[in-house]
């Protein structure tokens, strides 16, 4: 199972658990509809959009209404502790949930369980609770923004709202706060840093990088960060080796990103709505495919 | 069956630490107010005494869940017992991000504070974008702000939740201060 946890905006929306459809450029999970908009539901649109050109395969959302106040988050936090070990999950992506460390180890627990580990990525909130628990190295992709990286590099931030000032500052380079994240055992396995310039990593340092196409605008509007991570999933769901799915989904969302020729006005509906196109391309160009 | 090294006892105590937050207060009988008011609205926390870096202060504080500050020092503030400092457990030494990056779009501002940008139009003041974070306040705090300008927008400090949001908050108020100029 290729399985999405995260949460929407609204505090209506119940506890949900489902296959995930796009019907005129609406999410739908379980009969329920959702706008494609930032966050878990931008996500969501992403891996949709990458699915149709790699061949249909199920995503099954697990998606609850959460507006800051952690009711949402822990409740799916609660199903996936009982339920999850009943699961046949293959590759899992946590997303905007509540950053709680006691349920997140709970979650790892549960994990630890299972007969076979499933391929892990976390963004968002969950990986706030990821690095905040020590765990990050459980993880096979974080995919932070260059804010989010200067929390993973900065070993005593407990949320990137304590991060140091002589981390966040402009100097750093992301190569050296890489190096800091994995000396203090505070990335996953493989990093995807998204920026003007996206880094893919692992704890000998940086790998690959993608510069272009630039849409400088993208850095101001919400949503870019989680197309990335909804396609580097969509494409390491597949089998894809995380490294080589982590530099699709980078040229992908630029490029995605560089059709929709954004204003920093501009929404990320039509960023994903350019992703299938940008796509076909990349496979077609970079890998002959 | 894969096996998992990291769970000890002791650094399970420290997971639930780095997750906590202290207020320090004035005086004892603020400490024993914000305490009441607390539980009644049924806040986790706990009175404990100072790590030995909080130097000011009473010789009390008050242990709470951090990534609920922002909602923690609204209800305190609207009881007017505000609290001398607010410092993460893990390291009392830390402070709130004061470093905001500032980009200029020629016609749009950006302004990031730690995680969270917001971006305006300067000609209108209009929000149009709300980027970063991860918290689940963030996608709701974005779909109220975007579209509203700055004079018709709530403040991130009054209706957020996390820390996320009070970064936000943090940039809207350095987004004022901005507009000002213009």
């Amino acid at each position: 199972m290729l399985a999405v946890v995260g949460t929407v905006p609204d505090l209506d929306f119940p506890l949900t658990v489902g296959r995930v459809d796009m019907v005129e450029n609406r999410l739908s999970i379980d009969g329920k509809h959702v706008p494609v908009n930032r966050g878990t539901p931008a996500l969501l649109g992403a891996m949709v959009n990458t699915l149709k050109v790699l061949g249909p395969r199920d995503i099954t959302g697990f998606i609850a209404g959460d507006i800051g106040l952690g009711h949402g988050s822990r409740s799916l936090y609660r199903y996936l502790v009982e339920k999850g070990s009943q699961i046949d999950f293959n590759t899992i992506v946590f997303h905007y949930l509540q950053p709680d460390v006691d349920w997140h180890n709970k979650i790892v627990f549960m994990l630890n369980d299972l007969k076979k580990k499933p391929l892990l990525i976390a963004d968002a909130g969950f990986m706030y609770a990821a690095k905040m628990s020590g765990q990050a190295q459980f993880y096979d992709l974080f995919t932070p923004d260059v804010g989010e990286l200067s929390f993973l590099a900065d070993e005593a931030a407990p949320h990137p709202f304590y991060t140091r000032g002589f981390i966040l500052h402009d100097d750093n380079k992301i190569p050296d706060l890489i190096s800091r994240a994995y000396l203090h055992g505070n990335a996953a396995k493989n990093l995807l840093v998204k920026g003007a310039t996206d880094f893919i990593a692992d704890k000998s340092g940086v790998t690959f990088w993608v510069d272009s196409p630039i849409a400088e605008a993208m850095e101001a509007m919400g949503g870019t960060g989680d197309t990335i991570t909804g396609i580097v999933t969509a494409l390491a769901g597949t089998g894809m080796k995380i490294p080589k799915a982590a530099a699709i989904a980078a040229k992908v969302n630029r490029l995605a990103g560089f059709f929709a020729n954004p204003t920093p006005a501009t929404q990320v509906g039509e960023i994903i709505r350019h992703i299938p196109h940008a796509l076909e391309k990349v496979l077609k160009e970079s890998y002959g495919q | 069956m894969f096996k998992l090294k990291l769970f000890k006892e002791k650094k399970q105590k420290d997971f639930s630490r780095a997750e906590r937050g202290i207020l320090v207060f004035e005086n004892t009988s603020e400490v024993i107010q914000a305490q009441k008011l607390l539980l009644a609205n049924d806040w986790k926390i706990r009175v404990m005494g100072p790590p030995p870096e909080i130097q000011s202060g009473c010789d009390l504080v008050i242990e709470f869940p951090l990534i609920q500050e922002l909602n923690i020092l609204r209800l305190l503030e609207k009881s007017g017992i505000d609290p001398v400092e607010t410092v993460p457990v893990t390291d009392p030494l830390l402070q709130p991000v004061d470093l905001f990056h500032i980009k200029d779009f020629g016609r749009f501002l950006m302004i990031r504070a730690a995680n969270m940008k917001i971006t305006v139009e300067k000609r209108s003041r209009l929000i149009v974008n709300v980027s970063g974070g991860g918290c689940p306040d963030v996608p709701y705090l974005a779909s109220i702000l975007v579209g509203k300008t700055m004079a018709q927008a709530p403040n991130p400090l009054d209706i957020g939740h996390t820390l996320c949001g009070y970064a936000l908050g943090l940039a809207f108020k350095e987004m004022q201060k901005k507009c000002l100029q213009w």
